[in-house]
């Protein structure tokens, strides 16, 4: 299927959460979300008979300066389409569902988006940092990170 | 023949060998250096290459000891991140007198590339343990590791085992002459 296909057809679905295709060379066409009912959304791309995105390749997080995001790239392996979907949170209250139930390896993808943003995916089972150490502060890749100067009493810039 | 005779019977004509004990002692010590075996990254490749037939690393007497008590020395090759530094102390600490840290490529010595932007990455093991040897390299190819090894042996053959306060003091009284 092609990605205005698969826009269509979502949007039959779910209406207004759907918000808009954005289909421009080189990129990839992605499709912006509604960040409220990404649960039902991603188990209706998993399921549907004519979608069948079994494949969750990668899951990140975003920094837009403002707010917050989340990229989910999906494949099928049966009919072999692929699409991109973007949601955006608010950067004072990060919160979205967790797609962990839908694909498995969204687990650990979202703990490293949950480390390095701050992102929290609720109904997630082990939201914990998985990359910096456990008792590490701040989140790192956000554009407004400063390194810590001391770490565990070792000096951490250059 | 001339030559194999040599290597057969290197003092010709007797096996009588006058020297201190402090240096046949150094000898033993440097020439069968056991290391801790520790390999972070990249610099662990270059280490693994050194370790095989073509550069040959354990020429030198060394066997790799997966157990920091049965350890002399710690190669630390590779980016030292934050939180295995926490490891890293306590390795060292884990290890018996006496013991030596060779730091190998710049990620040990310095931070690396990561020197600026690297958040989470120790600028030189050096902030954490006392480091005797320093290999330079982004690797440092598997001669150069090797000149390392050979800059640890040098340093252990000159080291003191007897009146050992006696010489630390004389060393230090030079050092401060030649300041002055």
């Amino acid at each position: 299927m092609h990605s205005n296909e698969i826009f269509e057809k979502l949007k039959s679905e779910f209406g207004d959460a759907i918000i808009e295709l954005i289909d421009e060379a080189p990129s990839d066409p992605y499709i912006t979300v509604d960040a409220t009912n990404i649960f039902d959304i991603c188990h209706t791309l998993r399921d549907d008979e004519e979608f069948l995105f079994d494949y969750l390749t990668c899951l990140s997080g975003m920094d837009l300066k403002e707010e917050l995001g989340v990229v989910y790239h999906l494949y099928s392996f049966k009919f072999k389409h692929k699409i991109v979907i973007k949601a955006k949170v608010p950067k004072d209250d990060p919160k979205i569902a967790s797609v962990e139930r839908v694909w498995r390896a969204a687990d650990w993808h979202e703990r490293e988006a949950f480390d390095l943003y701050g992102i929290i995916f609720e109904g997630h089972h082990n939201l914990i940092r998985i990359l910096n150490p456990y008792d590490w502060e701040g989140y790192p890749l956000r554009k407004d990170y400063k390194e810590p100067e001391y770490y565990h009493g070792i000096r951490v810039p250059y | 023949m001339g030559l194999l005779n040599k290597l057969d019977d290197p003092f010709e004509g007797g096996g009588v060998v006058l020297g201190t004990l402090e240096d046949i002692l150094n000898w033993g010590r440097s020439k069968s250096d056991w290391y801790l075996h520790f390999g972070l990254a990249c610099c662990a490749i270059e280490f693994m290459a050194m370790n095989a037939s073509h550069f040959d690393f354990m020429r030198f007497g060394t066997i790799p000891r997966t157990s920091p008590r049965q350890a002399d020395f710690i190669m630390i090759t590779g980016t030292v991140t934050l939180k295995m530094a926490d490891r890293i102390k306590k390795l060292y600490e884990q290890m018996a007198e006496p013991k030596y840290v060779m730091s190998i490529g710049s990620c040990a010595n310095s931070g690396g590339p990561y020197w600026k932007h690297g958040y989470h990455v120790l600028k030189g093991v050096d902030r954490i343990i006392p480091v005797d040897v320093y290999v330079p390299g982004c690797p440092p190819r598997p001669e150069a590791m090797e000149e390392g090894m050979i800059k640890l042996q040098k340093l252990i053959n000159q080291q003191a085992i007897f009146n050992k306060r006696k010489r630390l003091a004389e060393e230090e009284k030079e050092i401060v002459e030649t300041n002055l």
